[in-house]
């Protein structure tokens, strides 16, 4: 198995969701706490697992908003995995999660200097490095529903703009938008293999004009419902 | 990156004892000098003092030491872990080629070899840890390692002279081989500082995969500093970064290769080397503060 998420650009809306569900979940899972220091103060800080950033792509009046919610990707080739002295960081050989064993991390940070997604967030409490699980302790949990055995992220964005799946298998809903929606890695040239895709905005769709006549009224229309 | 000052204090003065040590070791094969047991095990203990400190430095910036032990586990595939794994074995085989010098046996030659080699593999072995991150192209770079190893014979190399004409030695052709080791060293590093002029590789393009468009940052997402910004975006003034390289470059070139021409005694090799060391936590912080990882694109920078 190859887990992992395809997120589609086109419609996140940007509304953060995700990430405070990730740490709402995770911060009492297995590699819990998230620790926050100074929460309400000025300066706020804090393991994060997931976090958003938005950019505004191509040049005005192309120019389109694209948010972007960014967490591990799962590597294939994961550096981070390699570079860690204590083999805290591990790579699940059954389904490519990518963990990290709170017990053995010395918190030397050189993983999260391999890391070039920004995925990995040492906790100022535990002095630990804490990173996304793909919600490991919820995707293989026999006691929830079916439907519920997915990463928070998933089950609480509201655009449906993160879908989990087996990109190993290719009639699975993430592998089937990967080869339709042409889903594209960040950063590929680093070499990482990154197994989380993205799927590009949608071109616009040009809107019907009908007739010459017909789109001319259309127009007046418009005009006038817009006052 | 962030300059953590406990990683350029190990990373300087380990250097200069694994260079200090070499020389001693190097000495003991081709016997340039002739040196009494005394002074040899005095050398020896200081560069091993010296490689200690910058070993216990390298721990104050672990954030949950208590694991460090398991540091040793992951010697097949990680760049830290041979590291920690060498510097430790040093420690026994610089205690038996003392006591091969102290009891003079025959062996003292196969005992300075693997000194030798093991300060020549440590060094390496450390700038592998940075060289190795392909997330920084400023330090994923050949020329990484090889000035981890120029600096560390350099400024050990300075050390050796100077702990030589304290003792009173003729120091004859050392001035010369130090004065050219300098020199190749400078050429080396403005060569880095010419490489590295230019911003190049990843992109924000790349980072986003909009390869054929404009990309610029709205929002980073989070309104105070994370672990990302204070690691990653460590921005320092243009004009600040000018001033340590100049600083840089006049301490730990210009100023000890001219002492070391002008008057090479005892006491101005010393002072030359205290101006090296300053020069090579400049050059170290520079190291950290000029190398820009991938990260920063996801921040709005457009490359790096």
């Amino acid at each position: 198995m190859k887990l992992g998420l395809a997120i589609d650009l086109d419609t996140c809306v940007g509304c953060h969701a995700c990430a405070t569900a990730c740490k709402q979940w995770n911060t009492s899972g297995t590699i819990g706490p998230l620790t926050d220091t100074n929460p309400y103060g000025k300066d706020p800080n804090g393991a994060w697992l997931n976090r958003i950033r938005t950019f505004e792509v191509d040049e005005s009046p192309l120019s389109k908003t694209v948010n972007m919610p960014l967490s591990c990707m799962h590597c294939e080739d994961a550096a981070c995995v390699t570079v860690c002295p204590t083999g805290a960081s591990y790579k699940r050989d059954e389904d490519g999660i990518v963990l990290i064993d709170q017990d053995r991390c010395m918190g030397c940070n050189l993983c999260a200097w391999a890391c070039p997604y920004g995925a990995r967030e040492l906790d100022p409490g535990s002095g630990t490095m804490k990173k996304c699980t793909l919600c490991v302790d919820r995707i293989y949990d026999e006691q929830l529903p079916e439907a519920e055995r997915q990463p928070a992220c998933v089950i609480t964005c509201p655009t449906n703009s993160r879908v989990f799946g087996d990109f190993d298998d290719p009639e699975s809903e993430v592998s089937k938008l990967q080869k339709q929606r042409e889903g594209k890695p960040l950063m590929p040239e680093l070499g990482y293999n990154p197994v989380n895709t993205y799927l590009p905005p949608r071109e616009p769709i040009e809107r019907p004009q009908g007739g010459k006549v017909l789109g001319k009224v259309k127009q007046i229309v418009n005009r006038i419902i817009h006052r | 990156m962030h300059p953590a000052f406990s990683v350029l204090i190990f990373t300087v003065t380990a250097g200069a004892g694994y260079g200090l040590l070499g020389w001693l070791c190097a000495n003991e094969l081709f016997a340039w000098w002739a040196l009494s047991i005394g002074m040899q095990i005095s050398i020896g203990i200081i560069a091993m003092v010296l490689i200690s400190i910058g070993l216990s430095a390298s721990t104050w910036h672990l954030a949950n030491p208590k694991n460090a032990w398991r540091s040793f586990s992951c010697f097949r595939t990680s760049w830290l872990s041979r590291e920690a794994v060498f510097a430790i074995l040093l420690y026994p085989i610089a205690a038996l080629y003392a006591a091969a010098i102290y009891f003079q046996w025959d062996s003292v030659g196969i005992w300075a070899g693997l000194c030798l080699l093991f300060s020549f593999i440590i060094v390496f072995v450390t700038a592998m840890i940075y060289a190795s991150l392909k997330t920084i192209r400023q330090w994923h770079h050949p020329l990484v390692p090889i000035l981890y190893l120029l600096f560390a014979a350099m400024s050990g190399g300075l050390a050796w002279a100077f702990l030589l004409a304290w003792n009173g030695l003729e120091l004859g052709l050392l001035i010369q081989v130090l004065g050219a080791l300098v020199a190749f060293t400078t050429l080396t590093k403005l060569s880095y500082f010419w490489l590295f002029k230019v911003p190049g590789g990843s992109s924000i393009q790349t980072a986003t995969s909009f390869l054929n468009q404009k990309v610029r940052i709205l929002d980073a997402g989070h309104s105070a500093p994370s672990f990302l910004n204070n690691e990653f975006i460590y921005d320092v003034a243009k004009v600040k970064l000018l001033r340590m390289r100049w600083l840089m470059l006049s301490t730990t070139f210009v100023i000890p290769f001219a002492l070391l021409y002008w008057l090479p005694n005892a006491l101005t090799l010393a002072i030359a080397f205290v101006i090296m060391m300053v020069g090579l936590l400049t050059e170290r912080w520079l190291f950290f503060a000029e190398a820009r990882h991938v990260v920063r694109l996801l921040h709005g920078q457009q490359q790096v």
